[in-house]
């Protein structure tokens, strides 16, 4: 098997703060192949976007603290390059995109010049050959008359376009890997299946790496080859689409699957998950779901759970794994 | 836009009327008799009186006294003082000085300004922005006539001698109007440094800032373009309409290095109660301040294309 495109391992980050130390990332592990997506879901403040920024080292240091851990692109440890490197890679490498374009993209300068500049300043193309690239490139996302509309600013464009504007800009350098942070989650919900559409589509057409950061399991169940389920900055469940829609693994992608509205439990109240989800500056001893967790006894308060494989490219982070699985 | 324009131009009519005529009512209502002190210690002779109030319409009401100088304004008469000197031709000796220090000192706060208001900006808390917190306090507290004198003390020629200053009053050079043109823009270079500095700190953070950061774009470019673009939209709207105020002159400034511009003629026409020529220089300032308004409006419209003026 060759090395995968993308592998995180044991990722432990702390954010510093004056209120105390919140460890936001305890030991994320995951990786993605040329051509893979994995969506990765969880509540806010699981650390799944703290995971991602650790990818493309665009935390803060301060507060932001990387403790431990490996981030292997391409077999090259990220972690240990220099930052002229990790600089290299970022949009070339791995481009990232975000959930709200229109605060993400800068908003006194034109799309295409934000498009342009990454071809002018990264691939010392002249103005002329990067304005006729970057028409290309909001062709490619089907965004109509691009050549007109490439001298518009983001404002002047409907919330849908102008998340394709940034896919288009994320598209410049032809990264191997593409990190979309909960990208359809400003948008309703007939734009939110075609900018999920066109996402496929690129992936397909270039073989590229796709993590999926998002927190509606709708949107995973159609477009994730595999799902890392996270909660308290770890990752509890990790599994093929198909597995996990079918047998959670996990008693928190149990309840998680169960607060899903249903059609054929139409009139019946919506089950949610009991609680918070905890503090990161005190998590609960043991397994950190187990205040919440329908399942819990005495030894999920004391002991922290290791990942129980459940059969190949599979793991569970619960004392019950393989009787959750099974029960599902 | 266009109709924006012409809409502010017309505005500026009755803004100009109101204010001018304040200013005529003012001047000829202080003193109450215009001759007052005017011929040594004897009364003025009769027929320098009547010469004189035909001259100035005195014995007019003053609604039809002020039209009648409008009317003169207008076709770019300001008139005579009562020596016979021309108000035009005053200004037109004063007024270059006065746009040449304002240009002086408008430069030195925006440039100190903004450079010490960006790196204070990007690393709070640290040394330097300490020091740049108490210097700007201090600009701030300090009279401009104590800067005036202290600097022209210790860097003039009794000094450390370091910048030539006023010699040559009529019309100065660039060189020697820069310890001038500093001490007219400390006060606001005071302001420019922390108005860019808690816009940087602000902007920072922003997620287009993360997204230039996450292209993987240079440093200095995330903040030379980015973030220095979005900051600068209030900094250059202040810039410009200090820019109306310096052009009204510096009677302080201007007195401290014998400079002869705007704001001495207008010191001097009260002192000497030349109503003609502080009417005159006053109503040309709110002209040129008003234009000045104007074209920060305009000019916040075009730095920031989210603004549009319908």
């Amino acid at each position: 098997m060759t090395a995968p495109l993308l592998e995180v391992e044991d990722l432990h980050v702390e954010f510093r703060t004056r209120d105390g130390v919140a460890k936001v990332l305890n030991g994320v592990g995951y990786q993605v192949n040329a051509g893979e997506t994995l969506a990765v879901l969880g509540e806010s403040g699981s650390g799944k976007s703290v995971t991602a920024q650790t990818i493309m080292g665009i935390l803060d240091t301060p507060p932001a603290f990387v403790t431990k851990g490996a981030i292997r692109f391409n077999g090259e440890d990220l972690l240990a390059a220099s930052a002229d490197r990790r600089r290299d890679v970022r949009g070339d490498g791995i481009a990232m995109i975000f959930q709200d374009a229109l605060s993400a993209l800068n908003p006194v300068f034109t799309v295409g010049f934000q498009i342009e500049e990454q071809l002018r300043v990264r691939r010392g193309m002249t103005r002329k050959e990067a304005r006729a690239r970057a028409i290309e490139l909001l062709d490619l996302v089907k965004i109509p008359n691009a050549k007109n509309r490439v001298g518009e600013y983001p404002h002047q464009f409907s919330g849908g376009m102008r998340q394709r504007a940034m896919i288009a800009m994320s598209l410049a350098l032809d990264p191997e890997m593409l990190i979309a942070d909960e990208p359809t989650t400003a948008l309703d919900v007939t734009v939110q299946a075609q900018i999920m559409d066109l996402l496929r589509e690129i992936q397909t057409e270039r073989d590229m790496g796709l993590i999926l950061i998002t927190h509606d399991l709708g949107v995973v169940a159609d477009v994730a080859d595999r799902i890392a389920v996270m909660y308290a900055g770890r990752i509890v469940e990790h599994a093929d689409v198909y597995q996990l829609f079918r047998a959670p693994g996990h008693p928190y992608t149990e309840s998680l699957l169960e607060s899903l509205p249903r059609l054929d439990l139409k009139g019946q109240e919506l089950k949610t998950i009991k609680g918070l989800p905890p503090s990161l500056t005190n998590i609960p001893s043991g397994c950190p779901f187990h205040p919440r967790c329908p399942r819990a006894v005495d030894v999920c308060k004391t002991e922290v759970p290791a990942n129980h494989r459940l059969g190949l490219d599979r793991t569970s982070a619960c004392h019950f794994a393989e009787e959750v699985v099974s029960r599902g | 836009m266009g109709r924006y324009v012409l809409r502010r131009l017309l505005q500026l009519i009755p803004v100009f009327i109101g204010t001018t005529f304040i200013i005529y009512a003012l001047v000829w209502a202080i003193p109450q008799d215009p001759f007052a002190g005017k011929c040594g210690q004897r009364p003025c002779p009769e027929a320098y009186i009547s010469a004189m109030s035909d001259k100035f319409n005195f014995d007019d009401p003053l609604p039809l006294q002020y039209l009648k100088y409008m009317g003169n304004v207008i076709t770019g008469d300001f008139g005579d003082t009562f020596s016979g000197i021309s108000v035009g031709e005053q200004i037109s000796t004063a007024y270059p000085t006065t746009v040449k220090l304002a240009i002086v000192a408008l430069l030195i706060e925006a440039l100190i300004g903004i450079t010490a208001g960006v790196l204070t900006g990007l690393r709070k808390q640290g040394f330097l922005d300490n020091l740049v917190l108490v210097s700007t306090l201090f600009l701030i507290s300090l009279p401009v006539f104590v800067t005036g004198f202290v600097l022209r003390l210790y860097l003039g020629p009794q000094g450390l001698d370091l910048f030539d200053v006023g010699v040559d009053a009529t019309d100065p050079t660039f060189a020697q109007l820069i310890l001038p043109g500093f001490v007219l823009g400390s006060t606001s270079m005071a302001y420019v440094a922390r108005l860019t500095r808690s816009s940087i700190a602000e902007n920072r953070h922003a997620d287009y800032v993360r997204t230039a950061i996450a292209k993987g774009q240079p440093t200095r470019r995330v903040v030379g373009v980015h973030l220095l673009r979005n900051s600068l939209i209030p900094v250059i709207t202040f810039l410009g309409t200090d820019l109306g105020s310096l052009m009204g002159g510096a009677i302080v400034t201007e007195g401290v290095f014998n400079i002869n511009g705007i704001g001495g003629l207008i010191f001097r026409g009260i002192q000497e109660k030349e109503g003609i020529t502080v009417t005159g220089v006053v109503t040309m300032l709110v002209l040129v301040y008003l234009l000045m308004s104007l074209i920060v409006d305009l000019l916040y419209a075009v730095l920031d294309p989210r603004i549009r003026y319908e």
